[in-house]
């Protein structure tokens, strides 16, 4: 610190002396303004938005699909908003599942921000929303350092990856109101250890709900739902 | 982490700081990271040397603090800083989920002339 010191407390009329000039702004300030009007229009327009994440493959999309047809089974809209860097294969399985859809593509970006959320969410067809389902990027380092103005976060670790995976990225894990363990009708093939698996969630992010869900056969995808809705506080 | 786009907002954030305060060069920038912010000191100082060449900042140097991770432990209505990746109050073993730093990733300062 002694030479800080002495840059701060330059001799009087020494020009060339550094001088200390305060900055303390976050660097992802103009994502989190962003956020925070996303969040105030959600709150205004009666949307819970919710930011999905996990790894590439461990089934956000169809996780998704079945989320969105039990939700209009229950008479509660669903829209979502899609973030891949190429293709809409998703968006198209999304809307065949019968939810508005909006594809983000992101070109070489590894994460959604508050911006593109916006710009999505005001190309959406003019319909009833209530639940507005975001997929992020499959990434579990980059979209957790961006709020999207949600409600809530839904991190999901499949039976197929590693049961530490949650050990490995905690950034990820520790932001999650919600992990969800999907394909849990592989869980046996796969050799998944579910005790290993819970511990690591549990160590790392002691503040998640966790639930178990599978896609295919429709097991847990009520019990989602429900943890979905309850994120409308 | 994507290194290069955060360097470039906080260098851009520099930038414009030291030019508000009718500054000639920036000497040095010092910068708050978390250690649970996912980024990689070490990356961000490889950026930083690549992004700074043709700005104000050419010859600047690059400082780093790292903010610890600190926890709340609403049993103790008291802070702690965790061992490891598992968050668990010191004093009554419970688990914490709430954290009160170490996401951070500022620009803290800036020493111009």
């Amino acid at each position: 610190m002694s030479d800080l010191d002495a840059m701060r407390a330059p001799e009087a009329g020494d020009r060339s002396a550094p001088r200390r000039v305060e900055v303390n702004e976050a660097i992802l300030r103009r994502n989190q303004s962003s956020a925070d009007e996303n969040r105030q229009i959600f709150r205004e327009r009666g949307w819970l938005a919710v930011n999905v994440l996990s790894s590439p493959g461990s089934g956000k999309t169809e996780l998704l699909c079945r989320t969105s047809e039990r939700l209009l089974q229950r008479g509660i809209h669903p829209a979502v908003v899609v973030g891949d860097l190429a293709t809409d294969n998703d968006a198209r399985r999304l809307q065949a599942a019968g939810a508005p859809v909006v594809q983000i593509v992101t070109g070489t970006l590894c994460h959604l921000d508050a911006d593109m959320v916006r710009r999505a969410v005001e190309s959406l067809p003019a319909a009833p929303v209530d639940v507005l389902l975001i997929e992020n990027v499959g990434n579990l380092v980059c979209p957790s350092a961006y709020d999207l103005g949600e409600a809530g976060r839904a991190v999901l670790l499949s039976v197929t990856e590693g049961e530490d995976k949650p050990r490995k990225y905690p950034t990820m894990f520790k932001s999650a109101t919600l992990v969800v363990i999907t394909k849990v009708d592989l869980a046996s093939p796969a050799g998944f250890d579910r005790d290993a698996a819970y511990s690591a969630i549990r160590g790392v992010a002691p503040q998640a709900a966790v639930l178990e869900t599978s896609a295919r056969t429709g097991a847990g995808i009520d019990a989602w739902i429900d943890a979905l809705l309850a994120l409308r506080q | 982490m994507h290194e290069f786009s955060l360097m470039q907002s906080a260098l851009e954030m520099a930038v414009d700081r030291a030019s508000q305060h009718g500054a000639e060069r920036i000497e040095r920038l010092t910068m708050r990271i978390g250690d649970l912010s996912g980024v990689v000191p070490e990356a961000l100082q490889f950026a930083f040397e690549v992004l700074r060449d043709g700005t104000c900042a050419a010859t600047a140097a690059l400082a780093i603090e790292r903010v610890p991770v600190r926890c709340h432990c609403s049993e103790c209505d008291a802070s702690f800083e965790p061992d490891g990746l598992v968050y668990v109050c010191p004093r009554c073993g419970a688990a914490s989920g709430d954290i009160r730093s170490g996401r951070e990733m500022e620009l803290a300062w800036i020493e111009v002339t």
